[in-house]
């Protein structure tokens, strides 16, 4: 017991030390990008859970993303609910998106699924670009709710990202550490020797596909607030699906920390080759070290670390 | 709004494009369709190839299709050598599935932004002297920039297909596709066919790629449409059908140019990845599967 509840702690310590962050008052600036940063250990722990432990490569990511952004949309433009409420709702419909793409495993593995993921991601996209409600092509300005609960609204937004990190990794530490993760890496490394040993294979699958379904979407909603203007091109921009398998494999995809380097070391080198350079220039880094990663050093960096201690 | 007319005129839009399209997958057919390798950077070479044909026309005022044609060499090659890299890193450790699939896509993304950071993000298009043009039959529009890309589909179909069957390398990858070891025993090496079949793959692209631009102006991101069409069109013609290739991209091409006509061009992407979603849940073998 007396262990189970050392990450706790820790993740509680992390939100604390993420409180005073944002009560320095430092530059607004570090702020946004640590947001985004933030934003992407969501994004890569959520893949992670399906990519890295179950052996299922989502290409995805910018569909549950974009889902939960546009379910915090409609309903800004309905009820206007709390932020708390959006996130939920997003998770909530991700999740659901989750869950069928689970089903589709029954038919579909391999390459198969990751193109009908992929599929999956320009259908949604072609549907809010018709769907004028939501904004259309041309998108829709966001406001802000006035008056956050403390500082102002960006603080507010990035301290929302330091507990929703939080959560997301440790919901995947949780994973990792008891039968269900050991039954998704069984899956992974031969699904039908799996099922033979009695490893409920289909509902595991469906658990890992809702969990990060509903981890993406939960990460999505808070994303009308923060770019105050929603637009097909940005919610479901492919620099998601990239990052999202880009920063687990730097990191290493069988261990929760793996996603967490990734997001941190790629998330920061994007974000100060954005400002330095150019953000088109930040994406190809980002190609170019995944690339470079999967052929130099599949393992990533946790992988290299295990290599040199072995020695 | 509904009429004959406009029909007809759809339908023979439609048919046009499924030549062209049947073009732009025959690289991944065969790379994928025989070979089983997830290439899913192909797209990214068909848009290379087209800026490319941009380039040299912009330049020397040399036709698209000229371009893809004298290109498909330098293709060749490249194909190759990612074959290389992707065969030595991935398939001979049996490490394909995952990370070969991460590495392609890498690679797409990384043609994409490379071109994106060098042309911008206007569209491109080429000057020739017949893409203005269009003759009539019988009240059905055919414009030129449609037909000619739709005649050399055919015609790259055609010769793939007698490659495939008529010349040693090309019985070779069709036999690489069924039994590797038995090839080998043949005195054959089956990494070096590959490597062949996915130069040809790849130097398709170039020729698909000049078609492309003659048909519609071209931007870096134009490669995410064409994904989900070539796999489509792969997986609806029967995965290494040559003719299924050919049929698929017709079926397609009509069926996206109805809707286009009837519901308005912006539900355009959805036809390919709706028609791929539903062939993979209610017959991955496709059509023409063996």
């Amino acid at each position: 017991m007396r262990r189970a509840g050392w990450p706790l702690l820790i993740g509680v310590a992390v939100v604390v030390v993420g409180i005073a962050i944002a009560s320095l008052r430092a530059n607004p600036y570090l702020y946004f990008a640590g947001y985004v940063i933030l934003q992407y250990i969501v994004i890569a722990t959520a893949w992670n859970i399906l990519g890295g432990y179950a052996g299922y490569v989502n290409f995805g990511t910018p569909a549950f993303f974009a889902l939960g952004a546009y379910t915090a949309v409609f309903l800004i433009r309905s009820v206007k609910p709390p932020l708390p409420v959006l996130m939920l709702a997003g998770g909530l419909v991700a999740g659901l998106l989750g869950l069928g793409i689970g089903y589709l495993t029954l038919r579909l593995r391999g390459v198969f699924f990751s193109i009908a993921t992929l599929a999956l991601s320009v259908v949604l996209q072609t549907v809010m670009v018709n769907w004028e409600y939501v904004g259309g092509s041309r998108g829709l300005s966001v406001i802000r709710p006035s008056g956050p609960p403390f500082g102002n609204y960006v603080v507010f937004l990035f301290t929302i990202m330091v507990a929703l990190a939080v959560f997301a990794v440790l919901v995947a530490r949780f994973i990792e550490r008891s039968w269900i993760g050991r039954g998704l890496s069984a899956l992974r490394d031969n699904e039908e020797a799996a099922e033979c040993m009695g490893v409920p294979t289909l509902r595991l699958k469906l658990f890992a596909t809702t969990v990060s379904g509903f981890l993406l979407g939960l990460a999505g909603a808070p994303f009308p607030y923060y770019v105050t203007f929603i637009e097909p091109n940005s919610a479901f921009a492919l620099d998601y699906a990239v990052n999202a398998l880009a920063m687990p494999m730097i990191g290493g995809t069988t261990s929760w920390i793996g996603p967490v380097i990734g997001a941190v070391l790629l998330g920061s080198a994007q974000q100060l080759a954005t400002v330095t350079i150019s953000s088109e220039l930040s994406l190809l880094i980002v190609g170019v070290v995944l690339v470079g990663f999967v052929v130099v050093a599949p393992e990533g960096i946790l992988g290299l670390i295990r290599r040199l201690r072995g020695r | 709004m509904f009429s004959w007319d406009l029909l007809a005129n759809a339908v023979v839009a439609g048919l046009l494009l499924g030549g062209f399209y049947a073009a732009v997958s025959l690289g991944i057919g065969l790379v994928f369709g025989l070979l089983d390798i997830a290439n899913i950077a192909q797209p990214a070479f068909l848009v290379l190839g087209a800026y490319m044909s941009f380039v040299l026309n912009e330049v020397w005022g040399i036709d698209p299709i000229v371009t893809g044609v004298l290109l498909t060499p330098v293709f060749y090659l490249i194909g190759a050598v990612v074959y290389r890299v992707y065969y030595g890193s991935f398939e001979r450790r049996g490490d394909e599935g995952l990370r070969g699939l991460v590495f392609f896509f890498g690679i797409l993304f990384i043609l994409e932004v490379s071109l994106s950071l060098k042309f911008g993000v206007d569209y491109r298009l080429v000057q020739a002297e017949y893409i203005g043009r269009s003759i009539e039959i019988a009240g059905v529009g055919i414009a030129f920039r449609y037909l000619i890309p739709c005649v050399m589909g055919i015609a790259m179909t055609a010769t793939l297909y007698l490659f495939l069957s008529r010349t040693f390398y090309g019985r070779a990858i069709m036999a690489v596709s069924q039994d590797q070891g038995a090839l080998r025993l043949m005195g054959a090496n089956p990494v070096q066919i590959k490597t062949i079949a996915f130069g040809i793959g790849i130097a398709a692209a170039s020729l698909a790629g000049a078609l492309l631009i003659t048909i519609t102006p071209v931007v870096p991101s134009t490669d995410r449409d064409y994904i989900g069409r070539m796999f489509a069109i792969t997986v609806l013609g029967g995965m290494g059908s040559i003719g299924g290739t050919l049929a698929a991209g017709v079926i397609l091409g009509v069926i996206e140019s109805l809707m286009a006509t009837f519901f308005g061009p912006s539900w355009a992407p959805a036809v390919s990845f709706g028609i791929l979603l539903l062939v993979l849940a209610v017959r991955p073998a496709g059509l023409f599967g063996r």
